[in-house]
């Protein structure tokens, strides 16, 4: 009798396999399950209850869940949007830069090695109504009122967002400013000789040939925002009373302080959604951009 | 169509002087080349006049203006660079076009102009595809196409060529010279390129390190070079330069040998002799040590050295013709083909 051997293949990809399982797989098919079950962290026994697409069904008619969800959308176009042009700003200067430029970029990436939570801090102070530093200078400068930069909704909005650009615009800039240095000089001196202004050449000339480079910028930036956390947790906690609750603050709420941690898996693979179609959508945009200027793909 | 003039022109870079005093007189509808070894500063005058590198002293005027502080776009220039610095986003249409939408010509006369280049050059079937979509050839077309549609007063050609292989580069440079004689409008060429040079250029202006050697005809420059500098970039093979000194109405080679010229000077000079000058003759008193021997079919090349010397010496013999290795063949060199240099200064002595 002959032992069947599996195949050399499989034996060789096994630790692999193993640990991609171990880390991955199998907390992905998990937290799928839970999401059909109302698994509640304090009473472990609910996770062998199955109630089919309950919680789903639960999420599709929760305002909460949904004004989470437009509040994330309009985060993300908000910010993104901002960033680029600040980014496309900043890298344009940086172009022409011709003295101190490395010395320069580095300092434009400072902002990325801080650790969100600490932006968040820093921020949280900054725009704090009693001691921060923007009421301060409003003060100082004869504005009577403190504004509640984080108490009133909208004003907390824009903080979250402020940081959130300070933070990351120069993830566009970098970006950008590597596709102008890739860009080739020809054309825009065969566009100078064609008798373009300033403007006529970097609308028909650069913009286009950096529009690869900003979609590029575009897809990691809208998976990052869309699972923004950190920050709103530590400004304002999702608060004032829901006002600046995005869909992951929303989740971790669910999942850890209500402990219904089905209900807040379900919630996960729904927002998932959104991730999915901003990546299609700019991957597209990508793809269309590069085909355009003659790259493959 | 206009003249231009360039007036003690000077191009530095900080305190680095890149292009010295340059002169020169372009005559209306005229093509010149200006050539050279690469770093001499062809490019960087052809930018300054394009419009691209401003001028640190001196004068351009094209026509009647003095050009200096106009924008390339005011300049009434078109130019053919050497990466042809397509729109890689525009079709070959869009690209022709674009120059003169930014002019605001009406839609009827930009189609009429970029379908006239477009049948001039052979492109129409192509006007609908992207740059990327043709070959170097064709892209060179269109980069041409783009300057002609602009019906400037002159052309600026930056390297046109130097990106596509040797064929092609024989047919575009007879093509552009075609080209240049039927729409006659003033030309400026810059090339490395010797025998694209010669072929293409009414006159010729050598640059090297920055400065003028020459300007003249390509025959001038062939007949009577003003440098040992240009005497050895113009013709192929190269000229061959031997040390000699002036006595008594004779030309001394450093082995002795004597070729009679006439001239009172008495001197050291360097003696030029282009390789198909020199005439195979039983008797002639120069004498070449064979070294190697090139086959070319029409004509056979001789490298080797001056008996009884360490110079290089490079003979051209017309024909097919059979020459051991270490063989001494002569030759005679008539007065009249002779160049005398200083050795000094490099420049041409008259005789």
């Amino acid at each position: 009798m002959t032992r069947r051997r599996l195949p050399e293949w499989f034996v060789l990809l096994l630790p692999a396999i193993i640990v991609i399982a171990a880390v991955v797989l199998i907390p992905l098919l998990f937290s799928l399950y839970s999401s059909f079950t109302p698994y509640k962290l304090t009473r472990p026994s609910t996770l062998w209850k199955w109630v089919g697409t309950y919680n789903y069904e639960k999420i599709l008619s929760d305002a909460k869940f949904w004004a989470a969800f437009g509040r994330t959308v309009l985060f993300l176009t908000i910010v993104l949007n901002l960033e680029l042009l600040l980014g496309l700003g900043i890298a344009l200067m940086m172009n022409k830069v011709t003295w101190g430029q490395r010395t320069l970029r580095t300092i434009l990436m400072f902002p990325m090695m801080f650790s969100p939570i600490l932006v968040g801090f820093q921020f949280k102070f900054i725009f704090n109504d009693n001691i921060g530093l923007v009421n301060n200078v409003l003060q100082s400068m004869g504005f009577d009122a403190a504004l509640p930069w984080l108490v009133d909704g909208k004003l907390a909005m824009f903080s979250i967002m402020f940081a959130e650009i300070w933070m990351s615009t120069s993830v566009f800039a970098i970006l950008i400013l590597a596709g102008l240095f890739a860009m080739p000089r020809d054309p825009l001196e065969a566009a100078k000789v064609d008798g373009c202004t300033p403007w006529q050449s970097f609308r028909h000339i650069t913009l286009p040939f950096l529009m690869p480079f900003i979609y590029i910028a575009m897809t990691i930036r809208s998976l990052d925002v869309a699972r923004a956390y950190d920050i709103v947790q530590i400004m304002t906690g999702g608060g004032p009373a829901r006002r600046t609750e995005l869909l992951w603050t929303l989740m971790s709420r669910t999942g850890y302080v209500d402990a219904r941690m089905g209900l807040a898996n379900a919630m996960g693979y729904v927002s998932i959604i959104l991730s999915i179609l901003f990546t299609i959508y700019f991957f597209r945009k990508l793809s269309a951009a590069r085909a355009e200027l003659g790259m493959a793909g | 169509m206009a003249e231009i003039h360039l007036t003690d022109l000077t191009k530095s870079y900080g305190p680095t002087e890149v292009l010295h005093h340059i002169e020169g007189h372009i005559q209306d509808g005229e093509f010149i080349v200006i050539v050279g070894p690469s770093g001499c500063g062809k490019s960087t005058l052809l930018r300054m006049v394009a419009g691209l590198e401003t001028v640190s002293s001196g004068e351009i005027r094209i026509g009647e203006r003095r050009v200096n502080e106009l924008e390339p776009s005011e300049r009434d220039i078109a130019m053919v660079f050497q990466n042809y610095a397509l729109y890689p986003h525009m079709s070959v249409r869009a690209n022709m076009a674009y120059g003169l939408k930014i002019r605001k010509l009406s839609q009827a006369e930009i189609n009429r102009r970029v379908e006239e280049a477009a049948d001039i050059l052979e492109i129409r079937q192509y006007l609908d595809r992207k740059p990327r979509q043709l070959s170097g050839g064709q892209r060179q077309r269109v980069a041409m196409g783009r300057a002609i549609v602009r019906d400037p007063q002159v052309f600026l050609f930056d390297e046109p060529l130097s990106n596509l292989d040797a064929k092609l580069r024989v047919q575009m440079r007879l093509e552009i010279r075609k080209l240049q004689q039927r729409l006659g409008v003033t030309s400026i060429y810059v090339t490395h390129d010797q025998v694209e040079a010669m072929t293409l250029g009414d006159r010729l202006m050598v640059l090297n390190g920055g400065y003028v050697e020459q300007f003249g005809t390509p025959i001038e420059l062939y007949d009577r070079p003003a440098s040992i500098f240009v005497a050895g970039f113009i013709g192929s093979p190269a000229m061959n330069f031997l040390p000699a000194e002036v006595k008594d109405g004779s030309v001394v080679l450093s082995n002795g040998v004597i070729i009679p010229v006439e001239s009172p000077k008495e001197a050291n000079v360097t003696l030029g002799i282009r390789p198909e000058h020199l005439q195979p003759e039983p008797e002639g008193a120069i004498a070449l040590q064979v070294e190697m021997v090139e086959q070319l079919g029409a004509n056979t090349l001789l490298h080797g050295t001056l008996q009884g010397t360490d110079k290089a010496l490079t003979a051209s013999v017309a024909g097919h013709a059979t020459y051991e290795n270490g063989e001494f063949v002569n030759f005679s060199a008539p007065a009249s083909m002779l160049h005398l240099f200083d050795p000094e200064t490099e420049s041409r002595l008259e005789l």
